[in-house]
């Protein structure tokens, strides 16, 4: 049994364990906790969760995209795409058109096409993700302020779809237990199938993984897939958040994923991190937010403080595994 | 010339530039360096040769202040010093001419000899550019090196640039008398380019002295006035290389008689009569026209230097570099890999010469570096199952003596000999593996695992798998194989039979590499 133990501790090399990341999460807490007495309530916790929810479900695509060594900036077009577009077909005051629940499948195709558009661009026209994700960003913000066409945004009138981020179950909305369900699926991927762990081969080695005789490009192309869909399942929700289409509703969530995830303790450069250090990242980041407003920070001072604690962080939770980079001759 | 002589007892007899005295240095548990002792003489080429992992490469590192010596003392002249980083060695006159080019390519030639010494360049407080080109002449003349200094340094050849490294190394000290640490410079020089160099060396001597890292014998006997042995971490020997032969070198730096052991010749085979590759006018980027047959079982080791093709040869054949012209055969059908996977699914696999890089993934455990080429071994319904993964582990872990904890242990914490053992375990667990191809897999293991390895070797050739060995040196492409291929500028230049009675000499392989 301590031998278990013993060998459960090693296994963790290159995914590890988010360790720096929840002591930062929990000096965060209790700091809060000492200024504001609301903090420590249930309510907070839902708001923290619900807050937490849609962020996280983008950054578990994200995360694989990263752990490539790649990046994913498309997340606020395919957004502005799919959250147009479901709040179009489903019941709504613009078109006389309703696919009910049908509409997490247009949702979710719309961000994964877009996802496999940038996927081939990068592995096999061999154009640098940061540039092509650029591009799919703008295509995807294009189409939604296509489909808007100017005039009113369309109200979402299905009762169901809006009630997404109002009607608990166990006491979490079901946003929530979407979100959810996405961590614990993409966990499930990154242990248990071969293209999470290509996943960390290939950011590790692209070259070890080419003469391995992996098949880089289409594991590359399948991230940018899943990646897409995350952002696109994201717009969904947000549709039903929102309850009207709006090209920008995903305004801010860039930022919030991509430092979410490298917050962390996924390297951008690939290779070591993975979907736990993620949904610390992404508590972190909530956190940070509910504190600010419980503190009573003016909406001034918000971004500012936000930015400074996102380089702290960093350089805190990952202090050790960047100290290659800090050695130098 | 008689007066640089050390006589046989060590008396010196001419000023000492640098002595070393009794120097050690561990890494983890392997150590480096054990009580190393020697002498660099003013104007002394001193030749240092040992196998790789023997610790040469440590020493250079140690004099030229890149790494601390964990004891004993370092002395430059009377004055004992010890170097904190490598500006300090600098300062004192010791500059390392390192085996990847250190020179900026996008630069000018100019640019690269006054890099770290702008200052020796100005007037008046600026840049002259007649000064740094008549300088730069100057510096270029004393290598005999003729090039425009506003040339870009990338668009010389790699002699060329070699050369260019020297000179700015002897720009560093002018004035001064430098000792040139030269780590394996022959390795990828042309024959024509080597006595360029060898004059170079001879031309400069006067004032300079010169540490000469090779293992091609030959040449360090020819060039060096002194030759110092290494062998595990230690110096086992100083000879006078007039006196010693090749041979005697050889076994002096390998620690025993080329014995059969050590190539572990008794567990030699007979190939099947039956081609399992044919190669027919295989044309790909560095090398044409290459012809090549391997029998069942058979091993055939290709020798040359890192321009011959053959590196690239082995990747084309593994479809990671495309072919331009030419036709393959496994197994009597046509084959074109294409790419890897598709190699890899017809049973090639491929041992690269980075293993690092190249090989396996640094940042992941061993079960994880075993299981990346063929992970459906490991899954159960598609999905990977932990308990599988630590059964191929104990499996191969068994069969290969591989010396690791757990399949849970980071494939950092191996060594390099294990290292190299789960990258040839990821191919062997291929029940369908039929053919091999392995660029220089001994590099940089110490002898008993390059002996392990030659086991292994042989029993997969024993079991009909056909083998493509790029040989690490010319004893291990004589030894290893049934037949040797040399290739020079991209083209194979002979084939020689290998049998234990009938083994190719050394100078006729050497004829068709330089």
């Amino acid at each position: 049994m301590f031998n278990l133990l013993k060998n459960e501790k090693k296994r963790f090399t290159s995914t590890g364990l988010p360790i720096p990341a929840l002591v930062a999460l929990l000096i965060i807490c209790v700091f809060t906790s000492t200024q504001s007495p609301q903090f420590l309530t249930i309510e907070n916790f839902n708001a923290i969760a619900d807050q937490a929810a849609i962020t996280l479900i983008i950054a578990c695509g994200l995360t694989f995209v990263i752990l490539m060594g790649s990046i994913d900036l498309s997340i606020q077009g395919i957004i502005a795409a799919s959250a147009m577009s479901v709040s179009l077909l489903i019941a709504n005051d613009r078109t006389n058109f309703s696919l009910g629940n049908g509409v997490f499948i247009v949702g979710i195709g719309i961000g994964a096409t877009i996802g496999l558009l940038a996927g081939i661009a990068v592995t096999l026209i061999r154009i640098p993700s940061f540039i092509v994700t650029i591009a799919t960003w703008n295509f995807g913000l294009g189409i939604g302020y296509m489909l808007f066409g100017g005039g009113q945004q369309p109200g979402i009138q299905d009762k169901e779809f809006i009630g997404l981020g109002i009607e608990t179950y166990l006491g979490l909305t079901k946003i929530v237990w979407i979100a959810i369900a996405v961590a614990a699926l993409s966990f499930m991927i990154q242990r248990y199938t071969i293209f999470g762990r290509y996943a960390y081969v290939i950011g590790g080695s692209e070259e070890t993984a080419l003469l391995s005789g992996i098949n880089v490009k289409k594991f590359r192309i399948l991230a940018f897939i899943f990646s897409g869909a995350t952002s696109g399942l994201a717009g969904t929700l947000l549709a039903s958040k929102m309850s009207i289409g709006a090209v920008n509703s995903g305004e801010g969530l860039l930022f919030l994923t991509v430092s979410s995830v490298v917050i962390g303790g996924t390297l951008l450069n690939g290779g070591r991190g993975g979907i736990l250090h993620s949904v610390i990242g992404v508590l972190i980041m909530t956190t940070i937010y509910i504190a600010m407003i419980l503190l009573d920070v003016s909406s001034f001072f918000q971004k500012i403080v936000q930015g400074l604690v996102v380089l702290i962080v960093v350089v805190i939770a990952s202090w050790k595994q960047r100290k290659p980079l800090r050695t130098v001759l | 010339m008689e007066a640089k002589k050390t006589s046989k007892n060590g008396v010196v007899t001419m000023a000492t530039r640098v002595s070393i005295n009794s120097i050690s240095k561990n890494f983890g548990v392997v150590q480096a360096l054990k009580n190393v002792s020697l002498k660099i003489n003013d104007g002394e080429v001193v030749g240092l040769v040992g196998e790789n992992g023997a610790g040469k490469s440590t020493l250079l590192k140690v004099i030229s202040g890149n790494i601390h010596a964990d004891s004993g003392t370092f002395a430059i002249g009377d004055e004992i010093k010890t170097f904190s980083s490598i500006s300090d060695a600098t300062r004192s006159g010791i500059a390392m001419v390192y085996q990847e080019q250190s020179l900026l390519p996008n630069m000018s030639v100019a640019e690269n000899i006054f890099l770290g010494i702008e200052g020796d360049a100005k007037k008046f407080g600026m840049f002259s550019p007649k000064r740094i080109r008549q300088k730069t002449i100057d510096y270029l003349n004393r290598v005999s090196v003729k090039v425009d200094p506003k040339s870009i340094t990338e668009n010389h050849s790699f002699g060329t640039r070699q050369m260019i490294e020297i000179a700015k190394a002897i720009a560093e000290y002018s004035g001064k008398s430098p000792i040139l640490l030269l780590d394996e410079p022959t390795s990828v020089l042309s024959k024509s380019e080597i006595e360029t160099l060898f004059t170079v060396i001879g031309k400069i001597k006067h004032n300079t002295s010169v540490v000469f890292v090779s293992h091609r014998l030959e040449e360090v006997l020819t060039i060096s006035d002194r030759v110092y042995v290494m062998r595990d971490g230690q110096v086992v020997a100083e000879i006078d290389p007039k006196t010693v032969s090749v041979d005697e070198l050889f076994k002096l730096m390998v620690g025993r008689e080329l014995s059969k052991s050590y190539f572990q010749e008794e567990l030699t085979n007979k190939p099947i009569d039956e081609k399992l590759l044919e190669i027919k006018n295989l044309t790909g980027p560095g090398f044409e026209n290459v012809v090549l047959d391997l029998k069942i079982g058979e091993i055939v080791s290709i020798l040359g230097l890192q321009d011959s093709g053959r590196e690239n040869l082995g990747r084309v054949i593994f479809g990671a570099l495309p072919k331009s012209d030419g036709r393959m055969m496994l197994s009597g059908k046509l084959f074109n890999a294409g790419s890897t996977a598709r190699a890899v699914s017809n049973g090639i696999g491929y041992v690269p010469s980075e293993r690092k890089t190249e090989g396996i993934i640094l940042a992941m455990d061993v079960g994880d570096n075993l299981t990346i080429a063929h992970p459906e071994n490991a899954t159960n319904y598609g999905f990977l199952s932990p308990g599988k993964i630590m059964q191929l582990f104990d499996k191969w872990a068994s069969q290969l003596e591989l010396k690791a904890p757990s399949s849970r242990t980071s494939i950092k914490s191996l060594s390099g000999g294990n290292q190299q053992k789960v990258v040839l375990a990821k191919w062997l667990m291929d029940t369908n593996l039929k053919l091999l191809i392995l660029d220089t897999p001994t590099r940089g293991l110490d002898v008993g695992a390059k002996t392990e390895i030659y086991r292994i070797l042989r029993e997969l050739a024993k079991k009909g798998i056909g083998i493509i060995l790029l040989a690490d040196s010319l004893e291990e492409g004589i030894f290893m194989s049934h037949r040797v291929l040399t290739m020079k500028d991209g083209k194979v230049t002979g084939e020689f039979v290998s049998t234990p009675e009938n083994r190719p000499e050394r100078t006729t392989l050497l004829q068709g590499i330089l």
